[in-house]
């Protein structure tokens, strides 16, 4: 039998797979709701991006260590509170830690909890699978919808406020940059709206599927 | 009194719509909204459900787990804080109830559990219903507030996937470009939907 943590081909397979091939957010549609919601700032994203890979690697591979003893009728709920457990330490330690983010993504952090990547991971995956498997797959699909939150993240904040991680980037027109001095840079306040965030992930879709004729819906 | 809870009913259809301001229960908003029958079904659950559980979420977290809201067992009880465990205890009361509905529609209103049945389960990890729930206890609602809040919620998310199944059944008669068709198509869609209904902010009564 092979050491059980071994990292070979099959492992890095399971890890890369949801990056570009088949990502959470643009194939299989899962787990959209927070990703438009907290990506007005980018350390909101990346906060989020870190609870829920978090979250979906360690519940995978607890779901996984027991998935012999889950009986099918209630193994939903029992999902349901491996998740929950996770997501109370989760939001425990986010409020003892970055207490400002915590507050900004209020009900959010809560929200991974229904966030069906983590328990369309569960439920496709770590019932199936071995532990450590598991767990790289969950951090896979985990690190494939952080990327899609960052990069969105990043879009809105740079072009909706002209900020990155709240440095002025691109010097607002109401900035005052040196005496008698303004920026340039007018912003779009429509990023920083829900209608944005739709845009930017259609737009999004568009370019990955342009890019990959393959994964356009057959109608 | 009453224009406090209309006001509260109106806010939660309109301008803080749960699909289009908050982008909840978005996966299933996408997923079942290809067509309008389809959509009233999974809207007409939504409505049901979201009512129960956060009614039931409300009781829960006014005489179980806020701070000191113990003190009917006992006064020492008053100074217990179970507000962390919200999460656990809401899941488990969506969940329960799901189960709990549709055994109740399957044996006593098979028509209707033959047109929602396939939805419930659906909805047990449907966000907007945790969400509302969520809400509800950030906002601290009252019992009263909170039925309505969770009417209004649902009602709104109802209303907002029956609109974009419209609208996506119209666009098969449509030129999209290839890579858009589907789902980046319905992105754009309840963009400019949400856009729409940007129009409603500010509404007080």
């Amino acid at each position: 039998m092979a050491f059980p943590f071994a990292f070979g081909k099959k492992e890095r397979a399971v890890l890369l797979d949801p990056l570009f091939n088949n990502n959470p957010i643009m194939l299989q549609v899962l787990g959209i709701c927070s990703a438009l919601a907290v990506t007005t700032k980018l350390d909101k994203s990346i906060v989020m991006s870190v609870s829920l890979t978090m979250v979906t690697g360690f519940s995978s591979l607890a779901i996984s260590l027991i998935r012999n003893y889950i009986p099918t009728n209630v193994r939903i709920i029992i999902q349901l509170t491996i998740i929950a457990s996770l997501v109370i330490v989760t939001d425990q330690i986010l409020k003892a830690f970055v207490p400002a983010i915590s507050k900004q993504l209020s009900v959010f952090v809560g929200l991974i909890i229904t966030n069906c990547i983590v328990m369309g991971r569960a439920e496709a995956y770590a019932m199936q699978n071995p532990p450590w498997p598991s767990f790289i797959d969950g951090i896979g699909n985990g690190v494939g919808y952080s990327m899609i939150l960052i990069v969105t993240g990043f879009l809105r904040e740079l072009f909706g406020s002209g900020k990155v991680l709240g440095y002025s980037v691109l010097p607002l027109v109401t900035e005052q940059v040196a005496p008698g001095k303004f920026g340039w840079y007018v912003p779009n306040g429509m990023l920083l709206m829900a209608p944005g965030a739709l845009f930017l992930i259609g737009l999004f879709i568009w370019a990955l599927r342009v890019w990959k004729p393959e994964q356009v819906e057959k109608e | 009194m009453w224009e406090h809870y209309l006001n509260i009913g109106i806010k939660a259809v309109f301008i803080e719509n749960l699909a289009l301001a908050f982008f909840l229960g978005m996966c299933s908003f996408l997923a079942v909204s290809k067509k309008v029958e389809t959509a009233l079904g999974l809207g007409a659950a939504v409505i049901f459900v979201l009512f129960l559980a956060v009614s039931v979420s409300n009781l829960i977290f006014n005489f179980l787990l806020r701070e000191g809201a113990l003190a009917w067992i006992h006064p020492s009880m008053r100074s217990v804080d179970l507000g962390f465990l919200s999460f656990l205890a809401y899941i488990g009361t969506i969940a329960a109830l799901v189960q709990f509905v549709e055994m109740v529609l399957d044996r006593f209103v098979p028509t209707l559990y033959a047109a929602l049945g396939i939805f419930l389960p659906l909805i047990a990890v449907n966000c907007a219903i945790l969400g509302a729930a969520l809400f509800m206890e950030q906002r601290d609602y009252r019992f009263g507030e909170s039925v309505v809040f969770a009417l209004g919620s649902g009602v709104g998310w109802a209303l907002a996937i029956a609109a974009l199944a419209a609208i996506r059944e119209k666009m098969r008669y449509s030129n999209v470009p290839t890579a858009l068709r589907g789902l980046g198509m319905a992105f754009i869609l309840t963009g400019l939907m949400a856009m729409g209904f940007m129009a409603f902010s500010g509404i007080q009564l």
